[in-house]
């Protein structure tokens, strides 16, 4: 089978900038084709959501360019992780040459974000889950914070450490929402306003402005700079809150499976981790289905304190959805991180020798999940 | 409790509806499977049958999982209140929730059905602790 890369990689403006959704895009996409040594005139692939209806189509326009390969799939945080099995297998069926993925948010500069999010009146859920006021998503995953809680002793104290870990690597990270700050305490964080019990304030990510794109070929230039997709998967579970008979068992299980089959590795094998961290508890239930430690032991790995910069388990090296970005759906940075990390340009946050990096994305109310594991081309 | 958000209900579950006007909670059953299902579908879930009858339902359940609501998620709903997954007795995880103190609750605390009146005549399924 022949090989894809991932050979640019960029974030556009990140934070509160004043922008529209379009003007970030066509940041975040011609960054990326820069540092790819391409322009939009080579790309004939567009992956993208979040603009309108029409997403693809409408950004395909705003370019200028006539794609031979699209794809709006609409499926939260993970859609990204999702988009690259659908253009790995379009560049190697020969449907098009040269692929953007790409998303943008002005979120936090429109206010365009409400606490019960966007229900939608047809729906089984809106029937049988609005009329008793769920915070939407926060209540679900705070339902899964719960069980937790209830199953693993230090829950607690681990979920803390999770945005205490996002914060370390942001203070690393320039462009991080949070640089500049100072440390995480886990009263900070236990000690914050509760939302949706147990969770606080401090346990959920960002809202912020932001996006990025990644751009994917099989066509490798410069190889010291080569990112190869070896392995992916994807599994989706759930729309309703009561679907998912336990709460402590994700579809990651499924779509890292897979992923790692394809790619013939093992967690052993992954140098630097970056996964969905819309609230604390979605990262340790992720690392649990991903097999990097057993039901309940994602606990132990954080209050070990591996994941903090200079620990043997870098985790979230950006800074995270908690401390560095995130734009409603942050899958395209988890991918745009994981490539820095194989190239080794990340200053200050740079992991050595990372020579594989898995990239896992989670929408909804942990709802698709879908993993993506990258190797350096040495 | 306040509770603005009345339900839209359609032809398949109009049954579900009609049973809380009289206190009954119906869930579906697969007459391919023998399985119970919520919330009401066309088919079931679990086969893919489409033989499907109302039951009547013991009211009977364990906290699967909980929280507690500090923010409303819009106007009308006055937060704090428990917003509860209970696993009922014949299978199926209904969202709902909880009429008690947070500080009396766990995972797996037995609840029993009790029926908040909505303003159009038809009604909502919470739960109580047992013996609460
Ligand atoms: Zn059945």
């Amino acid at each position: 089978m022949q090989d894809v890369f991932i050979v640019g990689a960029a974030e556009c403006d990140l934070g509160v900038t004043t922008k529209s959704i379009l003007e970030l895009q066509s940041q975040a996409v011609t960054r990326a084709l820069a540092d790819a040594g391409l322009t939009t005139q080579d790309v004939d692939g567009i992956a993208t959501n979040g603009i309108s209806r029409f997403s693809a189509t409408q950004l395909a326009d705003y370019l200028g360019i006539v794609p031979s390969f699209t794809d709006s799939s609409f499926a939260g945080g993970s859609s990204f992780e999702i988009y690259v099995a659908r253009a790995v297998e379009a560049l190697r069926s020969g449907q098009c040459s040269t692929v953007v993925i790409s998303f943008a948010s002005n979120q936090r500069s429109a206010k365009s974000r409400s606490l019960g999010g966007v229900v939608e009146h047809h729906t089984p859920e809106a029937q049988f889950e609005t009329p008793y006021g769920p915070l939407f998503p926060l209540s679900y995953y705070a339902m899964a914070a719960q069980r937790y809680l209830h199953e693993v002793p230090h829950g607690r104290a681990a979920l803390s450490e999770v945005a205490i870990s996002a914060r370390e690597w942001a203070l690393l990270n320039p462009v991080a929402f949070r640089y500049g700050t100072k440390s995480l305490t886990p009263a900070d964080i236990e000690g914050a306003d509760l939302i949706s019990s147990p969770l606080t304030t401090a346990d959920c990510c960002l809202v912020t402005d932001g996006g990025g794109a990644i751009v994917l070929t099989t066509k490798l230039v410069d190889k010291k700079r080569g990112v190869k997709i070896i392995g992916y998967g994807e599994a989706t579970t759930n729309t309703s809150m009561t679907s998912v008979d336990d709460l402590m068992v994700t579809g990651a299980v499924e779509s890292g499976k897979r992923a790692f089959a394809m790619a013939g590795i093992t967690p052993q094998d992954i140098d630097v981790v970056e996964v969905y961290d819309s609230f604390t508890i979605t990262v340790l239930l992720t690392l649990e289905a991903l097999g990097f430690a057993p039901r309940g032991g994602a606990a132990d790995l954080l209050l070990s304190g591996k994941t903090r910069p200079g620990g043997s388990f870098p985790l979230n090296t950006s800074g995270g959805g908690l401390s560095y970005c995130h734009p409603g759906q942050y899958g395209i940075l988890l991918l745009v991180e994981a490539v820095r990390q194989l190239r080794g340009e990340c200053g200050e946050r740079q992991v050595p020798h990372a020579r594989h990096a898995l990239a896992h994305g989670t929408g909804g109310i942990i709802s698709t999940h879908a993993t993506v594991i990258l190797e350096k081309v040495s | 409790m306040s509770f603005p958000y009345l339900p839209i209900e359609d032809a398949v579950s109009a049954a579900f509806w009609e049973g809380t006007r009289i206190q009954e909670l119906l869930l579906q059953s697969c007459n391919l499977c023998s399985k119970y299902q919520h919330y009401p579908r066309a088919l079931c879930s679990h086969c893919g049958g489409t033989d499907l009858e109302w039951q009547k339902v013991s009211g009977q359940g364990i906290i699967d999982s909980w929280t507690e609501v500090m923010r409303a998620p819009q106007e009308g709903f006055e937060a704090p209140y428990i917003i509860a997954r209970v696993r009922l007795a014949e299978g199926p995880i209904m969202l709902t929730r909880i009429d008690g103190s947070s500080t009396k609750i766990s995972c797996d605390q037995p609840v029993v059905l009790r029926w908040q009146p909505l303003s159009d005549g038809r009604a909502l399924p919470l739960f109580v602790p047992v013996g609460g």
